[in-house]
C-alpha cells in the first residue's frame, strides 16, 4: 500500500488539487495498484500546487504542479516508488524554500491529515496542554510572557500581559475569543491553519481558557473561508470525542469548549471591539477603549481576544519552554511569524521565520522576484492600512519595532508585491475607496474622510488644482489619523501617504519632486 | 414571494420562507448572540433574507424591528433579494490587482453583462465583490458557490462559467 497526499487546503483545490487527486485515484484503480490518498493541508509552497508528495523508503517525495493529464505519466514512470519525472521535486523537506524556513507554529501543516487527532497526537500535538493542567493559571501566564509572544493579528501587544489582565479580573464567566476574521489582502495563515491543523488552534485556546479561567471560547470566522468552517466542524467534533474538548478537559476536571461563529462581510469586523460587538448579535461598531476587551469584553464579561496565529503558536511555547520559543527573532520581536508571500510575486506562499530576516530576503531568495518578470517597484506590508515601501527600503529587517520605525507595520505579515506597472495614485484612491466601503461608519474622520479622500485623489489624478488638493489630502490625512476610533481611519492614511512620499512620480508631479 | 425571476428554480420554492424564517429562529434562539446565526440560517436556506423575514426576526428575538433591519443592512452578506443559481464573487483587493484583478473584473462583468449586485437575465449567475479570499498566492481569485478559484485567466474563465449557464 503506498500512501499519496495530495492537498485538500482550498488554496490548492482553486488551482485543480480535487481533479489531481481524482485522476490519481483513476489511474491506480485502472492498474491495480493499492494506493491510498490522503488529503493534507498545503505546504505552503503554491507556485507548485497541486503538489503532490508519494510517501517512499527514501521518505516523503515531491511531484508539482501535478494536473490531471500528467497523472499518466508519473504511473507510468514509478512516481509511486519515488522514482524520477520532470515534474519530481524530491524529497519535500529537502526544497529548500521549506528546508529554510523555522516552522514551529507550522510544524505539521501539510504534514498531517488535518483532521486525525492520533496524527496530530503523534506529531506532537497535546503535549502543551498536557503540560498546562499540569500548572496553575499564574504560571501559564508567566511562560506565556516569558516567551515574549505578541499578537499576532496585526497590533502586536504581548499576548501574556492580556492574559494576564484577563486572570485578574474579578468578573465571571470570562470568554476567549479567537479573532478568525483575517480579512487583510494578501494574508492566509490563519486559512492554512484552520483548514491544514485545526487542532494546534483548539488547543491553544483550551491553553487560553485554562490560563484565563474561561470554559468557553468562540472562533469569529469570516464568511470568506467556508473550507476552514467546514474542517473546523470536523476537528471539534473529533476533539470532543477525544476529550480535547468539553467538560473534562483531557480527563480532567477542567472544561473547555469552542463554539464557531461566521461573520458576514464586515472588514471592519476583524477589529476586536467589532468583532465582539457581531459576536453579540449586532452591527458591527467599533467600541471605544476603554473599557479594555480584557476586563469587558464580550457580553461585558473579561475577555481574551487572540488571534489563530497567536492561539496556534501557544502549543509550542507550553510544549517545548518560554525560552525555546524566546530564542527566535531579534530585539522585542521574538518568536517566529509565518510571513506570507503574496500578488505579484514568483514564488507564492507561506515563509515561517524568525523576526529579523528583511524583505529582500524574502522577495528575491524566497520569492523569486516577480511573476510577471518586472522589476518588483512597491510592496505593501500588512495588509490594506499598511504602508507601500520601494526597493530602497527593501533591506529593513521585519521586526515590529523597526518596521515602525520606518513609518511602516508588520501587521499580521502579508506582502503584497506590485511590479512596476502599477499606478500607485490608483492604488492610493482604492485605500480610501476600501476605508469608505468597510468602515463601520461610527466616528466622522472615517466615515467621511474616506469618501472625501477618493474625491479628493480623482482630482489629483484628473490634475484639478494639483497642488492645492494635494495639501488638502495630506490635511485629510492628519484628521483621519489623528481624530479616528480605532486602525480602520487611522492607519488609512498609511497607504496613502506612503505612497503620495514614495512614488510622488505617479500622482503627476515630476519624478522625485517634493510634494507639500 | 420572491417571483422577482420566474426562470429561477431555487430551493425556496420548496419551503414557505416562513417555515425557514420559523426553522432558523427555533434552532438559534438558544445560543447567546444568536441573531447573525439566524440570518445565515435563513440565507443559507433561501439563498437571501427576505423582506418580512426581518419583523419575524425580531419578534423572536424580542429586539426592534429597527435593530435587526439594522443588523441585516450592515453587513455586505446579506443580500435582499434572491439571487441566482450562483453566485460568483471576485476579489477586488489589493493581491489580485497586482496580478490583472482588475482586467478580470470588467472581462467578468462584460461578459456576462451584468454589474456588482446583479444577476444575469437567464437567473444562472449573480456577480459581487469580496475583498480578499484568502488565495493571495494564487492571484487573482474568484470564488463560486462555495468553491474558491486560483490564477485565474480569461481563458479559465470561460472554462469556469460554462457549466453554470446550464439550467439545473
Amino acid at each position: 500500500m503506498t500512501t499519496v497526499y495530495v492537498p485538500g487546503d482550498s488554496a490548492a483545490r482553486s488551482v485543480g488539487a480535487e481533479d489531481a487527486a481524482q485522476a490519481i485515484a483513476r489511474a491506480a484503480a485502472a492498474r491495480g495498484d493499492d494506493v491510498t490518498i490522503v488529503r493534507n493541508g498545503s505546504r505552503g509552497m503554491f507556485w507548485l500546487e497541486p503538489m503532490v508528495e508519494v510517501v517512499t523508503e527514501q521518505g516523503r517525495i515531491a511531484y508539482g504542479p501535478v494536473a490531471p493529464g500528467d497523472v499518466p505519466g508519473l504511473f507510468d514512470a514509478g512516481f509511486l516508488a519515488g522514482r524520477a519525472h520532470s515534474l519530481c521535486l524530491g524529497p519535500t523537506s529537502e526544497i529548500p524554500y521549506l528546508k529554510k524556513q523555522e516552522r514551529l507554529t507550522f510544524a505539521r501543516v501539510g504534514v498531517t491529515n488535518p483532521i486525525d487527532l492520533a496524527e496530530y497526537e503523534a506529531h506532537g500535538g497535546l503535549r502543551g496542554l498536557r503540560a498546562a493542567l499540569a500548572m496553575a493559571p499564574q504560571d501559564i501566564v508567566e511562560e506565556v510572557v516569558r516567551s515574549g509572544l505578541r499578537g499576532r493579528g496585526g497590533a502586536a501587544f504581548p499576548c501574556g500581559i492580556k492574559w494576564r489582565t484577563v486572570l485578574g479580573a474579578e468578573a465571571r464567566p470570562k470568554y476567549v475569543v479567537c479573532n478568525a476574521d483575517e480579512g487583510d489582502s494578501g494574508t492566509f495563515s490563519d486559512r492554512m491553519i484552520m483548514e491544514g491543523d485545526p487542532f494546534v488552534l483548539l488547543e491553544g485556546m483550551a491553553i487560553a481558557g485554562l490560563a484565563v479561567q474561561a470554559s468557553k471560547g468562540y472562533i469569529y470566522l469570516r464568511s470568506e473561508y467556508p473550507d476552514a468552517e467546514r474542517t473546523l466542524a470536523l476537528a471539534i467534533a473529533a476533539a470532543r470525542r477525544a476529550g480535547l474538548l468539553g467538560d473534562h478537559l483531557l480527563g480532567s476536571d477542567r472544561a473547555f469548549d469552542v463554539e464557531v461563529r461566521r461573520g458576514a462581510g464586515a472588514y471592519i469586523c476583524g477589529e476586536e471591539t467589532a468583532m465582539l460587538e457581531s459576536l453579540e448579535g449586532k452591527r458591527g461598531m467599533v467600541r471605544p477603549k476603554p473599557p479594555l476587551p480584557a476586563l469587558e469584553g464580550l457580553f461585558g464579561c473579561p475577555t481574551a481576544v487572540n488571534n489563530v496565529i497567536t492561539l496556534a503558536s501557544v502549543p509550542f511555547i507550553l510544549d517545548m519552554g518560554a525560552k525555546s520559543y524566546a530564542d527566535y527573532g531579534m530585539g522585542r520581536s521574538q518568536g517566529t511569524l509565518p510571513f506570507q508571500l503574496a500578488g505579484n510575486i514568483k514564488r507564492g506562499g507561506l515563509v515561517e521565520k524568525a523576526f529579523g530576516i528583511t524583505l529582500r530576503e524574502l522577495l528575491y531568495d524566497y520569492g523569486g522576484g516577480s511573476a510577471s518578470g518586472r522589476p518588483i517597484r512597491a510592496v505593501q506590508v500588512g495588509g490594506p492600512l499598511g504602508a507601500y515601501l520601494p526597493a530602497s527600503r527593501f533591506d529593513t529587517p521585519l521586526d515590529y519595532e523597526t518596521f515602525a520605525a520606518a513609518g511602516a507595520m508588520i501587521g499580521h505579515g502579508g506582502v503584497v508585491v506590485f511590479d512596476d506597472t502599477v499606478d500607485m495614485a490608483e492604488m492610493a484612491r482604492y485605500a480610501m475607496e476600501f476605508c469608505a466601503i468597510e468602515s463601520c461608519g461610527k466616528c466622522t474622520p472615517c466615515r467621511i474622510g474616506s469618501r472625501r479622500g477618493v474625491e479628493v485623489i480623482d482630482h489629483i489624478r484628473a490634475g484639478r488644482k494639483a497642488s492645492g488638493n494635494l495639501a488638502l489630502l495630506r490635511d485629510l490625512c492628519d484628521t483621519m489619523i489623528h481624530g479616528s476610533l480605532c486602525a480602520m481611519g487611522g492607519l488609512t492614511p498609511a497607504p496613502v501617504l506612503s505612497a503620495l512620499d514614495h512614488f510622488p512620480e505617479d500622482f503627476g508631479a515630476s519624478r522625485g519632486a517634493k510634494l507639500l | 414571494m420572491g417571483n422577482e425571476s420566474p426562470a429561477v428554480a431555487s430551493v425556496s420554492d420548496r419551503f414557505s420562507s416562513a417555515d425557514v424564517v420559523a426553522q432558523a429562529i427555533a434552532d438559534h434562539r438558544h445560543l447567546r448572540g444568536a441573531l447573525l446565526p439566524i440570518l445565515h440560517a435563513i440565507q443559507d436556506r433561501l439563498g437571501f433574507v427576505p423582506p418580512d423575514a426581518a419583523h419575524r426576526v425580531a419578534d423572536g428575538l424580542n429586539l426592534s424591528h429597527a435593530d435587526v433591519q439594522g443588523v441585516i443592512s450592515f453587513y455586505h452578506d446579506f443580500r435582499a433579494a434572491r439571487p441566482g443559481r450562483h453566485i460568483i464573487k471576485i476579489c477586488r483587493a489589493e493581491a489580485c490587482q497586482s496580478m490583472g484583478g482588475r482586467a478580470l473584473e470588467s472581462e467578468l462583468k462584460a461578459r456576462l453583462g451584468i454589474d456588482f449586485g446583479e444577476t444575469t437575465p437567464d437567473g444562472a449567475i449573480t456577480l459581487e465583490p469580496v475583498y480578499c479570499l484568502g488565495n493571495c498566492a494564487c492571484s487573482p481569485a474568484l470564488m463560486i458557490d462555495t468553491e474558491l478559484k486560483g490564477r485565474v485567466t480569461p481563458e479559465r474563465l470561460t472554462l469556469l462559467l460554462a457549466p453554470l449557464r446550464d439550467k439545473p
